[in-house]
């Protein structure tokens, strides 16, 4: 496994935000982690890549403990998300963006070698090389956060809602664009909203509660769900 | 009203770019040309040519010391507020551990009575404000927001109030014959005397020439990058894989060096220090001077730095209809200020990516609304 959670719960002060939240993510897998607002989807997500400290529980990557791991080390053990709200550096350029992606790598060929990768992935990224990141479209935005999270060449990739208040068409096609990624070998754990564009496409699908797991299957399994279809496909 | 500042935010513009676009040779001749008048300014013979320039109320030598010290200072507190984004609101009080470090070791007047000379305590008063740096650094920086500000606030307080009232730092009555830096002319006669300021300035104006130099080596490095990434958003470049904490620290303590730095320049200038040295105010006026010369810019820093301190002894001497414009000086300042932050809230002299921050802080205002 490359991801393993165990029994994991965390606290916004008094507030407990996970109640003992175990999940798996396995080499090649897109996983994605599907519930309403305020489930815990996103605190889930702060708590594996290190921005929230957990309460217990643990956190296993490849098979080291790294519950108590700061989150910078945690991007060197391969482990790198984009943030929810997009999270780019506004007064920095594309590119400069994408470099503070590879913050954590020396390897100058293999750097270049991933910016063309990305800005292949991404032509609008392309055009927009110079401009900086507070001035580009919330899709672009969103494009960006994720081509960022790539070139630190993660063996694991975090998403927070990579949809978030895209127009359908670009929802399409940041969807196309991760199925992409994971083809080309990046183990990918989603979480989304957007329940159906994400069970279509993600091998194994956890649904998140009011901070605990209430269901797990394959994409494919869920989305054929009567429960889940009712809460979170909007079909009745 | 608008499309004056429209025609002057264009002509600035156009004054960039054409700074931007110049040959290599014509930058480097007009830096030359800058660095050659202010290592002139402060003799009377050029001086005395530059119409409403020199201070009427002060000695101008002086004055133009005190500007440089703040000018330091400004390029210090730049590190801190306009690269990594923390406030800082107690920026003297490194000054002050500066200057007292100099002064408990080498005064006569000093309990220790150690007598060093000045130039052996310097590097000491240096180190001695980066662990003060450190010390104030470490349990605040992990923390997120306001807690930075308050208690860099109240350290400067406490190292005032402690100034005033223990016995060892002497209070009001402080160090004197602290020593000058040293260096002889040839005919035996001290550099660094008790009348000319000039020599001070002229080493002040050096060092902040190196300090700059430095600074922007590191800005144009893996750490000046950490900085600005900090700045701009802390979660992310952490998700980046950014050590923020130890950045954070880093800019700390270097800024805190160079306030220390300033201090020891300082005390050995002043001859003198006591208590009445380290107001809060002085914190103050030197965090307002970065943010109006343009935080984030290190040419930005300058200017503030430089025009703030000197614009307040301009006023001296002055008198308006029977007033005496000195006694105003804050309140005038304070309206520059506020109508500053209203027209143009990056500074006079911004960053590029400041500027573009503060477009896309001003559209999440109006999203959130």
């Amino acid at each position: 496994m490359l991801l393993e959670i165990e029994d994991v719960s965390l606290l916004y002060g008094r507030i407990q935000a996970l109640h003992g939240i175990s999940l798996t993510v396995a080499e090649g897998e897109i996983v994605a982690l599907i519930g309403a607002n305020g489930a815990g989807k996103s605190t889930t997500m702060r708590a594996i890549s290190g921005i929230r400290p957990i309460a217990t529980g643990s956190i296993r990557f490849e098979g080291e403990d790294i519950s108590k791991l700061r989150a910078d080390l945690r991007v060197r053990r391969g482990l790198c998300q984009a943030p929810e709200g997009r999270g780019i550096f506004p007064g920095m350029s594309v590119l400069e963006n994408l470099d503070m992606g590879a913050y954590t790598r020396r390897d100058r060929a293999g750097i270049a070698e991933d910016l063309a990768r990305v800005l292949d992935l991404f032509p609008r990224l392309a055009e927009r090389r110079k401009q900086a990141g507070g001035t580009l479209s919330g899709g672009e935005q969103q494009m960006l956060a994720v081509g960022r999270a790539l070139m630190s060449r993660p063996k694991l990739l975090l998403l927070d809602e990579p949809s978030m208040g895209l127009a359908p068409m670009l929802i399409q096609q940041i969807f196309d664009i991760i199925k992409e990624i994971n083809e080309q070998g990046t183990t990918v754990l989603l979480v989304e909203q957007n329940a159906q564009q994400a069970l279509a496409r993600a091998h194994r699908a956890y649904v998140l509660e009011t901070g605990k797991i209430v269901k797990t299957g394959t994409g494919a399994e869920l989305l054929h769900d009567p429960a889940v279809k009712e809460a979170y496909l909007g079909v009745a | 009203m608008t499309t004056v500042l429209e025609r002057v935010r264009s002509g600035r513009e156009a004054a960039g770019e054409r700074w931007r676009g110049a040959p290599r040779w014509v930058r480097w001749a007009l830096l030359v040309a800058v660095i050659a008048f202010f290592y002139a300014l402060p003799n009377r013979e050029f001086y005395q040519y530059l119409g409403p320039i020199p201070t009427p109320g002060a000695n101008f030598t002086q004055v133009l010391f005190t500007v440089s010290i703040y000018v330091l200072l400004a390029v210090g507190l730049n590190i801190v507020v306009g690269f990594a984004g923390l406030l800082d609101l107690g920026y003297f009080g490194f000054f002050a551990v500066g200057a007292y470090t100099v002064a408990v070791l080498t005064s006569p007047s000093s309990n220790l009575k150690t007598l060093w000379p000045w130039l052996l305590v310097v590097p000491l008063a240096i180190g001695l404000t980066m662990l003060s740096g450190v010390m104030l650094g470490t349990p605040t920086l992990r923390l997120r927001g306001d807690y930075l500000a308050i208690v860099t606030l109240g350290f400067a307080e406490m190292i005032r109030i402690a100034a005033v009232s223990s016995e060892f730092l002497k209070g009001q009555r402080g160090f004197n014959q602290i020593p000058h830096p040293p260096g002889k002319y040839a005919d035996g006669k001290p550099f660094f005397g008790v009348l000319d300021a000039r020599p001070y300035y002229w080493l002040v104006l050096t060092l902040i020439i190196l300090v700059v130099i430095g600074v922007r080596n590191l800005t144009h490095s893996r750490v000046g990058r950490a900085w600005i990434s900090i700045r701009e958003d802390e979660d992310a470049a952490q998700l980046m894989g950014v050590p923020t904490f130890k950045f954070k620290l880093w800019a700390f303590a270097s800024g805190a060096a160079i306030a220390g730095l300033a201090g020891a320049l300082f005390a050995g200038k002043q001859n003198f220090v006591n208590s009445q040295n380290f107001e809060l105010l002085n914190s103050i006026i030197i965090l307002a001077a970065v943010i109006f010369g343009g935080s984030g810019n290190i040419v930005g820093a300058i200017v503030g730095g430089g025009l703030v301190a000197y614009m307040i002894e301009r006023f001296r001497g002055i008198e308006l209809f029977g007033v005496e414009l000195y006694e105003y000086r804050f309140l005038i300042f304070g309206l520059v200020l506020v109508v500053m932050m209203i027209f143009r809230p990056e500074g006079l002299i911004p960053n590029r990516r400041r500027a573009a921050e503060f477009k896309d802080r001003r559209k999440e205002v109006i999203v959130g609304e």
